[in-house]
């Protein structure tokens, strides 16, 4: 743990930037699922068509992907023998970005979907009787289900800054470029630091806390407006 | 029903008892081995011939040298397979070794992008390769996970005169991960790296050897088992087991002949 403490305090930056890049990561990870998953999940909540029940079955499949499929299949596309190897992407930080849009926006959208479905009734019914266009109503509704869909958008985040085997495969874990929290955590547990691994793990789980503290305590001035 | 209850539970009693004497005969032998050990199937090829013959049975792990001693550390195995010799020493000089018998050895390949930008090939030593590879600013990715293939080549490094640092130096890529991770990476970024033969005859990507075969990449490994005066629970005589079985002619034998049939080539050789 002091050791730990050095490096989180001392004058080696890398520790630190682990951590931003894990941040980083996590944030833009989390962001991108967001803008996919709040409106497709409000927007399937709310509607209803031919074949939304499988839709919706396929999505919670979805939400349960393994990271080392994910892992997997994101390695071959980006791989320089796989189908987009000409853009490099594979062992940088888009290439964890995109393994985890993948792994986060199907939970964000399977979370939205369910909770808007639980009052699409009322949703459906008011804006009938006030008239309003279907467009109108989707606004509507994302702005005032702020709150509700912040803590579906935190669960992304949860999943994204703890997520260990789709990072490792697809950043490569390299040194001062693609490392984050949970790959050096493994890193250090591969190679028999438990005491470090577990005081990275105690950083980790302090940095989840601070985030989560900080965005739940701006829920009530959402709320309030 | 009250006395046919009994029967069974004594049934199952004497079942469970005899079940315990069993295994107190031949307790399952922990090995913590090497991921390049394992990876290269050396052990999955062994292990039914050596439990066919002795009646015991081999539990195994796999993790980096660094890794793969620390549960010898912590009593979590009875027998180590390990290749790297000043850690091993280290821990042999906190009394945590029984026996240690030198196993087999082989030999460390230098590998890397088939036109070689660096031109490592033809190299007297790994030491010039490595200089090489530097003066060339070329990409070399190091595992950094203190195993044994790593402390080797951070020793290749010294004998150089170098010490490239992944903080500076960007051609110089620390993944710390095994070395099948090494080697897909080095091949996806067309980089050089050193790595067991064995390993990289089973997973080549687009790599090839540059320099085999010089006095400086020698790798040998070694057995260790772990002392009862650490951990009284040690299966000491298990360990003891296979490091007299690995010494037959038997199991030479399938050592010599392993990799043959697929590499036309030996992948490990017996210790003299």
């Amino acid at each position: 743990m002091q050791e730990v403490l050095y490096q989180l305090f001392g004058p080696n930056p890398e520790l630190r930037e682990i951590i931003g890049l894990t941040l980083v990561m996590s944030v833009l990870s989390t962001v991108i699922s967001a803008a996919i998953g709040i409106p497709l999940g409000t927007w399937l909540g709310l509607t209803a068509f031919k074949g939304k029940k499988t839709w919706l079955k396929v999505n919670s499949t979805l939400m349960g992907l393994p990271p080392v499929l994910v892992g997997l299949l994101v390695f071959l596309l980006l791989s320089h023998s796989g189908p987009l190897g000409k853009l490099s992407l594979l062992f940088s930080l888009p290439a964890m970005v995109i393994a985890q849009v993948i792994l986060i926006s199907p939970i964000i959208t399977g979370m939205t979907a369910n909770l808007i479905a639980l009052n699409a009734n009322a949703i459906n019914e008011t804006c009938l009787g006030l008239g309003i266009r279907p467009g109108k109503k989707l606004v509507l509704v994302l702005q005032d289900f702020k709150r509700d869909y912040l803590l579906n958008i935190l669960a992304g985040f949860g999943r994204s800054i703890a997520e260990v085997g789709a990072v490792q495969m697809v950043g490569g874990n390299i040194q001062y470029k693609t490392r984050v929290m949970t790959t050096a955590i493994m890193m250090e547990t591969n190679m028999g630091q438990f005491e470090k691994a577990l005081a990275l793990g105690l950083v980790l789980l302090v940095i989840a806390f601070v985030v989560n503290f900080a965005v739940q305590s701006i829920r009530p001035r959402i709320s309030n407006d | 029903m009250r006395k046919l209850f009994l029967f069974l539970l004594m049934g199952v009693l004497l079942i469970a008892a005899s079940g315990c004497q069993a295994q107190e005969v031949k307790k399952p032998i922990r090995m913590s081995t090497t991921t390049s050990v394992n990876d290269s199937g050396l052990m999955a090829y062994l292990q039914p011939e050596f439990e066919k013959e002795t009646g015991y049975k081999l539990e195994i792990t796999s993790a980096g040298t660094g890794a793969a001693i620390k549960k010898g550390e912590t009593g979590d195995a009875d027998i180590l397979l390990v290749h790297a010799k000043s850690s091993e020493e280290a821990f042999i000089a906190q009394g945590f070794e029984e026996v240690r018998v030198p196993f087999m050895y082989n030999f460390f390949v230098i590998v890397g992008p088939a036109d070689d930008p660096a031109g490592v090939k033809g190299s007297a030593t790994a030491a010039d390769a490595f200089k090489a590879i530097a003066a060339k600013g070329a990409t070399f990715v190091t595992r950094g996970d203190k195993s044994g293939t790593n402390t080797a080549e951070l020793k290749i490094w010294k004998d150089a005169g170098l010490a490239p640092d992944p903080a500076t130096d960007t051609w110089y890529k620390n993944i710390g991960a095994g070395m099948g991770q090494a080697l897909n990476t080095a091949s996806e970024l067309q980089a050089y790296t050193i790595s067991d033969k064995a390993t990289y005859l089973a997973n080549k990507g687009n790599l090839e050897i540059l320099l085999e075969d010089v006095a400086d990449m020698k790798n040998t490994y070694s057995l260790i088992a772990i002392s009862t005066k650490r951990f009284a629970e040690t299966n000491i005589k298990g360990a003891e087991v296979f490091i007299d079985w690995i010494k037959t002619e038997k199991a030479r034998d399938l050592i010599a002949k392993f990799g043959v049939d697929k590499y036309s080539q030996a992948l490990f050789f017996n210790p003299d």
